[in-house]
């Protein structure tokens, strides 16, 4: 590693260059007489050790070189080189890294990287060899590998024969295979997550023909649990959860989408569809409703609804997290490196990520729920489209009937397309008959001050700017020295408006109708205009605020005012209620026709009526029906700029989206490219890394750990794969067999390598202590949600119904004390106290206290692989968590009700719990263990009674039931049940 | 930094998973006092055959500190309130602050519109520090040499969320590693019988952004903070169903050791031996627990120190256990209290809710530091005292005074675990909207803190997606000022 502020000694060094030391002689003859293979051999050191400043980021190389690629090593750098291929003497490289000068050593000790002797040889014998580079193996092209011809008798397919060859050159073979009952439950826990029943274990036990475990196959990978199970490792990486994160975190609707994706993995969607319906399912032609719901796999991006917060902000940071989850999920990358720089490691250009960034860019989704879906069932569209139907006819009714309304109104009448516009007078003279000042203020209302009479009349004078008036404007207005700031003159800022008029010329207004923003309760607006002083207008409210701004308009037939006639206004008050004079007012005229100023007109208004009933009609049916987030994309998209440190603030560059350069080209159209160019490219054939990374993944799901150990990484500083030659028979085979998950499943579950047993080996711990090889099967606990789903199926509480709404199972107290949110927890009743560990509601500040303890990650950011912990906290879940022990309740009533003696029960506590039977030494200990119990118990019937919730047996039966609840509670305890064998 | 080279914290939390050496040497039928024993505290001599994720371990070079009190602030309280007085917010009152104050500033809810706000409290200067402080925290005066005020400090974010985020994690997103876990993970814990990061909670509700606060984010979940709810069943599922006696409960983890002893015979694999380990712990802390949270044990002096009061939950109680958990080895300990989120507004103002969310915390947040004194441990503890953000200058427009999240300025303070006590640490210009002397980040209170309990923060990292992992992210540099 060529390291930062040493540009120039890096020079001085070159030219100064020794030839190496002798010291190395013996080890480097070692690493000469084998060839080296660039990829395994030298990239991992070059990456591990020099890449950092001397890699693909522009921002952090030193010295001017990189190391990543030939072009760059080879580079002339003014006479000298740091590779001379074929002469290791020429090679700067190889002086510094030998160098035993502190200021020239590569890496700088400073650096805290170092190569080891042995290490240093490769990459001389490297350099004399030629120095060459290759492609990294997960970037080539996937080419099918012949099978080895190696061939043992426990074959069963041709991954076994993968597995074999490397297993003989450790003089290792497979183990032996499972039991029968290892074997089905097994099979159950990994494809459907559920235990096997007894009838299930004893059918396959029975079926002594050959085929009897592809017989076993057939019907669990048709069983509809299949979906669920798989679906819920397809929810990790979707980052599925019920709720919307951060502060808030309030409920969101999406399980539509967890929906799909069960359904989706039980119809078998070959899993190119699978991710374009997911990616893109908006832009294919005329979508259907299940395409749409499928790009709910980004619409499980987090939302901040806290106060205050910037939309833009955690759009770009939903659009960020797309963009890495994509990388993760279906590249393997750790693309996300690239978003603040260049890539250190992988040749991702920090401009590259942003192209990736861009097709992301342009969703209609801004920090919001928005847009979603409604989603409907067939029935429900047909209601639908039924009641969308009557709408617009209502529509067009209404539409229709006000273009005739127009079209007959006499022609001054008709509608000219202006919009409504009001000339506040200028007063000639405002004045009170009770003798209050009456002021004009810059903005043209009046100001009321003096004398409050018990009765007054305004009468505002002004010369008439308008050929005709149609219409007068009043608006009440608030000011600081009115009672509570007005806009009345009454103590609490009220005032009644008795009567209004308008007198122009000799002509005076006739009234024709009157609306205001408000009117208190009895004091409608329209008594200011029906000749009775004794009623008026007032603005009092029942709640909140009084003392605002109200406007009032009042209608009249057209008076000509032709020449600036003169006109007036007047405002009548009192005396009863009295002193209820208007405290600031302001007062505008208007010319508009009267088809505009929204005359009462029965006609429309049993038409708007009628529309409006339908379209509360429609809301209401739609709310009742689920919806789910959905991606949509802006008619416009969104300029994509590269983001200078990853700061949304900071734009640097504006970039078109499209694909890195190391892969593949994505289309030879120069058209702007789309999320759906993007998700057919991740699945076309020439796409080298996600069938890999695919394969990978379920590989790992079925052995505890893939063929390539840093499944989220195929970069240059993952780790290359136990099996190269196995992994790309495997996608070749799955791209050609049309990527069917389904047989992809089978061909696994069919070899002999995952039907060989789990036991340690000590031949093969010492070769192979980590199980690289694949010597055995590994056990494996399985996930949180199947703890639960364990215990439900082995007590027969289970619930089996699929999909739906999330649910509530009952959980601690005082699980919200610790959020900001009091959210309740709305148990559920009956049958969903007991539905499967994926429909647990997923609130992401306060999960489900069991699904966290079992290492359920919080799907805030995508999770491709779970970790696995053993800690007390699962002790004592398993042991005192309600569900559990309602699990063991039930299981000890059943072990009663199903059997008739101590060791039959505990035989059929073995068979429900593990598939199998218990061993004489496991049968004794559990009866050593009753039998204390027992006469515990019958000593003490209260805390018998208290432990089995018991309201019916007492004496013997009661001790009994207790005994066998407390029994069953301990096989749900064990390491056993929670395992995959 | 890559660190192929050496064994890694995370190789050695791989080994532990796998424990294949185990295989060798687990036999038949270790006895279930002999696996519980492989836990116990510090058994000279004892050859632990298991790899217990949680035991103590050394980190990169020798530490001042071995456990911390995060007393975490919720809501942002008013430095200008409490720490920092300012005449010239009383000079210029109601005026808007000068433009060049502002830019590049972002505010959560300020429009532009909003002037000066001077603080209505009075201030004097105290100890030999001359640390300023307001009358609202009066208890606070008896501790003022025994801290070390940090001014200047900020952070990235400012809503409430993805800040307090932050300064658990480094980074605003959810989703990464908080402090307990990092260091849990770096050293283990010293309590055998309860869990190495606890988390304590007290006022109206808990802190916005919930667990996501003490998540061990991609670490193993054994290193997530356990929250301790008040009462009799402080850690959830602790407490035994009714009818189980100890007695019972000991016959049945028996029964239950013994058979998976069995299966453990016949499969080999260590981690069975990690689950019958796990059950003796967990009944081990059915009894430690509750024992722990029993406050009536100490004397009504101590109590009256910190203004504890037995049975009634207070965020007094909560400090008066943080001490009780150190004190058992608790590697770190987070009390939250809400709510500091004083905006202005009917029931969050400067002018009633602040006084009275002091009262709640002044004496007790005292109380603690003190009291580790006088019991030798605040040498070995850090303590710090702070929230997600402090809060501007300027005051909002709502029917009450407030101030709104401010991340450019605003005070913490730390004591103990050797951090400088009575030095005071930063300066912000007049009006306290930036950092005139000594501004630091968050990151770099991060790396302080790792470097004094022994770690260099750029080398305890995680591999995750292909990248290491760390809790100051990229950035953070030590404080040295502020470490004696």
């Amino acid at each position: 590693m060529f390291y930062r502020g040493h540009t120039s000694t890096w020079l001085v060094a070159a030219i100064v260059s020794l030839s190496s030391s002798v010291l190395l002689r013996p080890i480097e003859a070692v690493a000469a007489e084998r060839e080296i293979d660039f990829a395994r051999d030298i990239r991992p050191l070059l990456s591990n050790t020099c890449f950092q400043c001397h890699g693909p980021d522009e921002g952090s190389r030193e010295a001017d070189l990189r190391l990543d690629t030939p072009d760059g090593a080879y580079a002339d750098l003014g006479g000298y080189y740091a590779i001379r291929p074929h002469d290791p003497a020429a090679s700067a490289l190889v002086e510094r890294i030998t160098s035993t000068d502190t200021d020239q050593r590569m890496p700088p000790p400073d650096s805290g990287l170092m190569l080891s002797q042995a290490q240093i040889a490769l990459l001389k014998a490297w350099v004399e060899q030629g120095g060459k580079y290759d492609q990294h193996w997960s970037f080539r092209s996937i080419e099918r590998p012949p099978l080895p011809v190696r061939e043992t008798a426990a074959m069963r397919n041709p991954i076994d024969a993968f597995v074999s060859n490397r297993l003989q050159d450790a003089n290792l073979a497979l183990a032996d295979e499972a039991d029968r009952s290892t074997l089905i439950r097994r099979v159950y826990l990994d494809l459907l997550g559920l235990p096997p029943s007894r009838e299930d274990v004893n059918a396959f036990l029975a079926d002594q023909r050959t085929g009897a475990y592809e017989r076993l196959l057939d019907r669990v990978i048709a069983n509809p649990h299949y979906g669920e199970r798989w679906g819920r490792h397809w929810l990790d990486q979707a980052r599925y959860a019920d709720t919307n994160g951060y502060t808030v975190d309030s409920e969101r609707s999406m399980w539509p989408y967890r929906d799909w994706v069960i359904q989706a993995i039980n119809d078998d969607l070959p899993f190119d569809q699978f991710t374009i319906e997911q990616i893109a399912g908006d832009l294919l032609p005329s979508p259907t409703q299940e395409q749409l719901v499928a790009t709910g796999f980004h619409r499980n991006t987090l939302i901040n609804q806290e106060g205050g917060t910037d939309n833009e902000q955690f759009r770009n940071e939903a659009v960020v997290d797309r963009v890495n989850t994509t990388g993760a999920v279906w590249l393997g990358l750790t693309v996300g490196c690239a978003q603040c720089h260049t890539h250190k490691f992988d040749p991702l250009t920090q401009q590259e990520y942003y192209q990736l960034f861009a097709f992301f860019n342009s969703g209609q989704d801004v920090n919001s729920v928005s847009p979603t879906l409604t989603v409907a069932s067939e029935e429900h569209q047909v209601q639908l489209a039924k009641l969308d139907a009557q709408i617009d006819e209502a529509k067009a009714a209404l539409a229709d009937y006000e273009k005739r309304r127009n079209e007959q109104s006499p022609v001054a009448e008709r509608d000219d397309g202006q919009p409504v516009s009001w000339e506040i007078i200028d007063a000639i003279s405002a004045e009170s008959e009770a003798g209050a000042t009456i002021d004009r203020l810059e903005d043209g209302s009046f100001v009321v001050g003096g004398t409050n009479g018990n009765s007054d009349i305004y009468s505002i004078s002004f010369a008439a700017p308008l050929e005709r008036i149609t219409g007068v404007r009043l608006e009440t207005l608030t000011h600081p020295s009115l009672p509570k700031g007005g806009p009345g003159r009454a103590g609490n800022g009220n005032f009644v408006l008795n009567e209004i008029s308008l007198k122009a010329g000799e002509a005076i207004a006739s009234w024709l109708h009157a609306t205001a923003d408000h009117s208190q309760k009895d004091y409608d607006v329209t008594h200011a205009i029906d000749g009775d002083a004794t009623t008026g207008w007032a603005i009092n409210v029942a709640s909140g605020n009084a003392n605002v701004k109200r406007t009032a308009q009042f209608v009249s037939s057209p008076v000509g005012t032709k020449g600036k006639v003169h006109a007036t206004i007047t405002l009548k008050f009192g005396p009863n209620p009295a002193q209820y004079n208007i405290g600031r007012f302001r007062l505008a005229v208007t010319d508009a026709p009267h088809v505009k100023l929204d005359l009462p007109d029965a006609e429309k208004a049993k038409l708007a009526a009628n529309l409006k009933r339908l379209q509360d009609e429609r809301t209401k049916y739609a709310k009742n029906l689920p919806s789910t987030m959905i991606i949509r994309e802006l008619d416009r998209p969104r300029e994509s700029n590269v983001l200078i440190r990853g700061d949304f603030l900071r734009k640097g560059d504006v970039v078109q989206a499209n694909a890195p350069a190391f892969l593949p080209t994505m289309g030879s159209e120069p058209a702007a490219k789309t999320r759906l160019d993007l998700a057919k490219w991740l699945v076309s054939d020439e796409n080298p890394l996600t069938a890999r990374v695919t394969i990978n993944r379920v590989w790992g799901r079925f052995f505890g750990q893939g063929l390539v150990e840093t499944e989220n990484d195929f970069g240059l500083q993952g780790t290359p794969p136990t099996h190269p030659k196995l992994l790309d028979w495997l996608a070749s085979e799955w791209i050609a067999g049309g990527w069917s998950m389904k047989q992809l499943h089978r061909l696994i579950v069919t070899s002999a390598t995952y039907r060989q047993s789990s036991h340690l080996r000590e031949d093969a711990q010492r070769v192979d202590p980590l199980n690289k090889l694949l010597s055995r099967q590994t056990r494996l606990r399985v996930d949180a949600e199947v703890v639960r789903d364990l215990a439900l199926a082995a007590s027969g509480q289970f619930d089996d119904r699929i999909g739906g709404p999330s649910v509530y199972p009952p959980q601690p107290d005082g699980v919200y004390a610790f959020t900001q949110r009091n959210a309740g927890w709305p148990t559920s009743k009956g049958a969903d106290r007991y539905r499967r560990g994926l429909y647990t509601f997923f609130m992401r500040s306060a999960p489900y206290p069991m699904l966290t303890t079992f290492d359920t990650p919080r799907f805030d950011t995508t999770c491709t692989l779970r970790v696995r912990s053993n800690t007390p906290l699962q002790s004592l879940t398993l042991a005192n968590d309600e569900t559990m022990l309602e699990s063991a309740r039930a299981l000890g009533r059943r072990l009663m009700s199903e059997a008739m003696e101590d060791r039959s029960r505990i035989e059929l506590a073995y068979q429900l719990c593990f598939a199998r039977l218990p061993t004489e030494r496991e049968t004794d200990r559990l009866l050593t263990f009753a039998q204390a119990q027992r006469a515990d118990f019958l000593a003490v019937p209260d805390d018998a009674k208290s432990f089995s919730q018991s309201t019916t047996e007492s004496g013997e039966q009661l001790a009994e039931l207790a005994t066998w609840t407390v029994v069953a509670r301990g096989l749900l305890n064990l390491d056993e049940f929670i395992t995959r064998e | 930094m890559i660190m192929n080279g050496d064994k890694t914290q995370q190789e050695n939390a791989i080994l532990a998973s796998t424990r294949r050496q185990f295989f060798e040497r687990c036999g038949v039928g270790v006895g279930s006092m002999a696996l519980a024993s492989l836990f116990a505290q510090e058994q000279a001599g004892a050859k632990p055959v298991v790899t217990n994720p949680m035991a103590p371990r050394q980190p990169h070079y020798k530490p001042k500190a071995k456990s911390v009190i995060f007393m975490f602030m919720a809501g942002g309280p008013s430095q200008l309130d409490l720490f920092n007085d300012k005449p010239m917010l009383r000079e210029h009152h109601g005026q808007l602050p000068p433009q060049s104050y502002l830019e590049g500033k972002r505010f959560a809810f300020l429009k532009g519109t909003e002037t000066l706000l001077a603080s209505p409290q009075k201030f004097g200067r105290y100890g030999e520090c001359g640390q300023e402080l307001s009358d609202l925290l009066p208890h606070h005066r008896e501790i003022v040499d025994e801290v070390c005020w940090l001014h200047g400090m900020k952070t990235d974010v400012f809503n409430h969320g993805p800040a307090k985020i932050f300064v658990n994690t480094g980074s605003p997103q959810p989703g990464r590693p908080s402090m307990g876990s990092w260091v849990t993970y770096g050293l283990g814990s010293e309590a055998s019988d309860l869990p190495g990061f606890v988390v304590l909670q007290s006022g109206p509700r808990g802190p916005r952004a919930g667990s996501s606060l003490w998540s061990s984010g991609f670490l193993p979940t054994t290193y997530q903070g356990v929250p301790f709810r008040s009462g009799p069943e402080p850690i959830l599922n602790l407490t035994s169903p009714a009818g189980m006696t100890r007695e019972r409960e000991r016959r049945f983890v028996d029964m239950v050791s013994d058979l998976n002893r069995l299966r453990l015979d016949q499969v080999g694999d260590a981690e069975i031996a990690t689950r019958i380990a796990a059950y003796e712990m967990a009944y081990e802390m059915q009894s430690s627990a509750p024992e722990l949270m029993e406050l009536s044990d100490e004397p009504q002096s101590t109590l009256d120190m910190y203004g504890a009061t037995p049975g009634k939950p207070s965020y007094a109680n909560n400090c008066l256990l943080a001490r009780r958990l150190v004190e058992r080895g608790v590697r770190f300990v987070q009390l939250y209290h809400t709510n500091w989120d004083h905006h202005g507004g009917p029931t969050e103002n400067l002018e009633v809710h602040l006084p009275a969310i002091c009262k709640e915390i002044d004496q007790a947040s005292a109380a603690l530091v003190r009291d580790l004194k006088q019991r030798g441990l605040l040498d070995d503890t850090i303590v710090i005292w702070g929230g997600e953000f402090g809060r501007t200058p300027m005051g909002e427009v709502r029917d009450n005074t407030g101030r709104d999240h401010h991340i450019d300025a605003y005070s913490m303070w730390a004591a103990g675990g050797g951090f400088k006590p009575g030095l005071i640490h930063g300066k912000t210009d007049e009006l306290g909207l930036g950092s005139v002397e000594d501004g630091k980040h968050v990151h770099d209170l991060q790396a302080t803190i790792l470097h004094l309990l022994g770690f260099n923060h750029e080398r305890l990292t995680y591999r995750f997606q292909g990248r290491d992992f760390r809790l100051t992210d990229v950035h953070g540099e030590i404080l040295h000022d502020v470490i004696g």
